[in-house]
């Protein structure tokens, strides 16, 4: 029945997804590939070698706007033409030195295969912990796994809550992740929502990676039955007290694009969390943790909360296990 | 029997410091060999704890051999039962006949670094032939073309890190033109206990799973204390904006790995013997699976004499770094009764120790780790002046420091149009072409350290003859996907690079992480250069420090299929490797 609703889900927005599916694929992989850092056009029109966009770039780097004395040992430049980018017209050929060989051109040896032609897995246990707050106390899950190989994987979300041994909601995406920026990877694919609440499914397509400074970002939109839309975003960052005490803020915001009466969800934001967590590394795959969670409920949502007699917003104590392996 | 032996010899609440320098009697354990001990084993030897095999035929058995290097007993690869391997002692001019006995259950291989042979006895599974497959018998015969110290090792997955690599030492045939009165191979190497594919799997999932050494908020407070606030916050800035780590420095730390000497833990203590007043030849083959060591002798110059299996005109230094692959013979003439044999790991994190002594038992002061240093910004951008004092550029204005920068850089770098995607983490445009720098932990450090500006092979270049053309290769990865790869390509989406059989050409290595990369190019000589393109010493393995462009000439005078390769193992494994064919 729920495999059902998922199919015509599918079928439905199928022309919206392609769409989306190409909007993905041409424009937020440019927008976040570059990784533009607020660099100064080139000015040294002088140098005649500087033809490329990219030497352009390079060059920028020596200039900063503030024109302040440099000191090297600081490091303090902006070193945007190192990363990503797209390749000049003059870039060489990777190739250009075969002479038509190839890696299977020996007849008698089996060609080698190394690492980066093995499929690896992985299962990150982000959060599983035990919520507490003056009004609930729940216990929640937030994983991620993964299959594959370096720059196209098979990944797997699940979050959801459980009270007094009940799953009361739960969102599970399993995604197609293709790397397409140094630090980047789309993800395309489905998410089903189920728990105590009427079901839900949707066609996710998102990226995930590091933003500059080292912030984990997860920003998925969707698309779901009747029109109905969603976008998450989600951005973690780990601040090293020491070598393994592990300071964890965590944010997410949660947007409709119209109103939900089954769910009483009201369009546009309608949930944000933020929450830190102080994590110990027993070793890198083990880490018990503690911490402060507040969620707020915004717009409509927030009316219905107030309306069944539920608060807008809440803190909890959380208590938990990061684990992976 | 085997159950009770296991559990007697684990030893219960195992310290951490025990741990790092390893059981004192660390090692295989011959009863537990499941390969006989044979009556070779019981020769006793001034070169370490490796047997010495010689002669023209050999048989070679490898098999799984128990051993204990932390207190934990592991099953490690083995030829002929112990770590390292045998020595094999060969003579220029003579035909070797190496019957090697695969007693695994695996497909195993040998390869003979450094050695010039038909490209058929190489030992490269999948480029070379097809490797050993479990339970047969493969027989490698080539006629020895050259002398000096070499090594060889297993080319199959991991099984040089569990254990397979020994010294070749090669006799010339018109005598020994270095003098010693001793002469030992003392060879390095990385353990870990933990079965190396989950080591990689663990690398996969987090690249800096093993570095302990992070900056951390307490790190900033001080600098805040010390430097202010600014500049405690623009030293990170950059790093952090770019998501570079600066204490990138080696993949893999003590945490896992136990550093050895000729097979021996730092409380092993490998001696060797001498008498005051004799020169001792020390033959440092670096087998470190994924492990740069500096090495040093508080008290004692070193003058190397030998490189690579090359003679160089003698250098006398405080200390030297070598990249697994790299040899370095050194000449040292000890007065002393005893000193310590100190070799580091780039990453800082342990060391592997000897001794020198007059008679065994002795052991002198085990110095300090140095303290990690952050990588600096000639690490990451290469040469962003004339020189790479940065100190002496305060205060300068921008625009003047970019014009310099532009012309003290000649080269126009051309990146390869597949760098631009996934797989690299960071490009460099202005790369460093100086040799003289002896890299990242080395630098004013007060000891004359050897860079590569010192090698010089006597006699000049052997060929002669300009090069033809050049190849460009750059040395890329991304540390937060751990993907390696040539020119932004891992092996299996890369083509084979043609040599013309014969021709003279230059390649140009140019380093687009912030790592070192050893790079081992197989059959030929690698003939390293100046940035001028003046000849300076003949190599087989050449370490390319972060941001930084070599060049070698090569002649290609030996057809078939090589490899070439980064010689951290995890790397290479990782997809930084190349099949060339010379036709």
């Amino acid at each position: 029945m729920k495999m059902k609703t998922t199919l015509r889900c599918l079928n439905k927005n199928l022309s919206i997804s392609i769409m989306a599916a190409s909007l993905l694929t041409l424009n937020i992989p440019s927008a976040w590939a570059q990784d533009k850092m607020a660099m100064p056009e080139m000015q040294h029109a002088s140098h005649s070698e500087a033809k490329s966009e990219m030497d352009m770039d390079f060059s920028g780097m020596d200039i900063n706007d503030d024109k302040q004395p440099m000191n090297h040992s600081e490091m303090n430049m902006d070193m945007g033409s190192m990363q990503g980018g797209s390749a000049p017209a003059d870039a060489r050929d990777p190739h250009a030195h075969s002479g038509g060989f190839t890696l299977d051109d020996s007849a008698d040896v089996q060609r080698l295969v190394l690492a980066d032609e093995y499929n690896f897995g992985s299962l990150l246990v982000n959060r599983l912990e035990s919520v507490n707050s003056s009004d609930n106390s729940s216990s929640v899950y937030d994983l991620q796994a993964w299959y594959g190989r370096d720059y196209d994987r098979l990944v797997l979300k699940a979050e959801g809550d459980a009270d007094a041994g009940k799953l009361q909601e739960s969102s599970t995406e399993l995604l197609w992740s293709h790397a397409i920026a140094t630090f980047w990877d789309t993800q395309l694919g489905i998410r089903y929502d189920g728990g105590e609440e009427p079901d839900r499914s949707w066609l996710a397509l998102g990226v995930q990676g590091l933003a500059p400074y080292w912030f984990e970002v997860d920003a998925t939109f969707y698309i779901g039955e009747n029109s109905m839309t969603a976008f998450t975003l989600e951005a973690e960052y780990e601040l090293l007290l020491t070598q393994k005490l592990i300071l964890q803020p965590r944010i997410e915001a949660d947007f409709y694009g119209k109103k939900d009466l089954e769910l009483e969800r009201g369009s546009g934001l309608s949930g944000l969390t933020a929450g830190v967590r102080l994590r110990y590394e027993i070793k890198r795959e083990l880490a018990p943790y503690v911490g402060i969670e507040w969620s707020g409920k915004y717009g409509d949502t927030a009316n219905f909360a107030s309306a069944n007699g539920q608060s807008k917003s809440d803190t909890a104590i959380v208590a938990g296990l990061r684990f992976w392996f | 029997m085997k159950h009770t032996l296991k559990n007697s010899l684990v030893l219960p609440g195992l310290s951490r410091r025990r741990f790092l320098n390893g059981l004192a009697a660390g090692g295989v354990l011959m009863g537990l060999s499941s390969y006989i001990k044979p009556s070779w084993a019981n020769e006793s030897t001034h070169l370490g704890m490796a047997p010495i095999l010689s002669g023209t035929e050999f048989d070679l058995t490898i098999a799984e051999s128990m051993v204990n290097f932390t207190g934990n007993p592991r099953m490690a690869t083995t030829i002929n039962g112990s770590i390292p391997s045998p020595i094999l002692r060969w003579r220029e001019g003579e035909t070797v006949t190496l019957r090697v006995h695969n007693k695994l259950n695996t497909s195993t291989s040998i390869h003979w670094h450094g050695i010039l042979l038909p490209f058929q006895m190489d030992g490269v599974p999948g480029v070379s032939f097809n490797g050993i497959p479990a339970g047969s018998t493969f027989t490698y015969r080539f006629k020895v073309q050259q002398a000096g110290t070499y090594w060889y090792h297993s080319h199959s997955g991991f099984q040089e890190q569990t254990g397979m690599y020994g010294a070749i030492i090669i006799d010339p045939a018109a005598g020994e033109s270095i003098r010693a009165d001793r002469d030992y191979v003392v060879q390095l190497s990385d353990w870990t206990d933990e079965d190396p594919m989950d080591v990689f799997k663990k690398l996969k999932k987090q690249g800096d799973y093993y570095n302990f050494n992070q900056p951390t908020a307490a790190d900033f407070f001080r600098d805040a204390a010390e430097l202010g606030v600014g500049k405690a916050v623009s030293k990170r800035k950059m790093w952090n904006k770019m998501r570079m780590s600066p204490v990138d420095l080696a993949d893999i730390s003590a945490y896992t790995y136990t550093y050895l000497m000729n097979g021996t833990t730092p409380a092993g203590n490998w001696t060797g013997i001498f008498k005051p007043g004799e020169r001792v030849r020390l033959r440092f083959i670096s087998s470190g699976t994924q492990s740069f060591f500096d090495v040093r002798i508080p008290g004692l110059k070193m003058t190397v004499v030998h490189v690579d299996g090359q003679d160089v005109e003698p250098v006398t230094v405080d200390e030297f770094r070598c990249g697994p692959g790299e040899t370095y013979d050194v000449i040292v003439s000890p007065e002393d009764d005893v000193y310590t044999i100190f070799a580091q790991s780039l990453g800082r994190s342990g060391y592997a120790r000897g001794t020198l002594a007059t008679h065994k038992g002795l052991s002198a002061p085990v110095p300090e780790v140095d303290a990690p240093e952050w990588l600096t910004m000639a690490d990451m951008v290469g040469d962003m002046s004339a020189g790479n004092d940065m100190a002496g550029m305060s205060g300068m204005d921008h625009s003047m420091h970019g014009g310099m920068a532009m012309a003290a850089n000649a080269v126009h770098v051309r990146h390869a149009k597949t760098e631009y995607g996934p797989s690299v983490d960071m490009r460099v445009d202005t790369p460093r072409t100086n040799l003289d720098d002896p890299g990242i932990g080395l630098r004013n450090n007060g000891r004359r350290v050897l860079t590569y500006a010192d090698l010089h092979t006597p006699g000049g270049d052997v060929d002669g003859r300009d090069p033809g053309r050049d190849i460009e290769l750059h040395l890329t990865g991304n540390m937060e996907r751990y993907t390696w790869s040539l020119d932004g390509l891992e092996f299996g989406k890369s083509t084979p690079i043609h040599f013309r059989h014969n021709e003279r050409l230059r390649v140009i290595l140019h380093n687009d992480t912030m790592m070192t990369h050893p790079m081992h190019l197989h059959g030929m000589w690698s003939d390293l250069e100046t940035p001028e393109g003046e000849f300076l010493a003949r190599r087989h393995t050449i370490a390319v420090q972060p941001a930084q462009r070599i060049s070698f000439r090569v002649t290609a005078d030996a057809l078939g299929h090589w490899a070439w390769h980064c010689h951290l193992l995890y790397h290479m494994d990782a997809g930084m490797f190349r099949e060339v064919v010379v036709a």
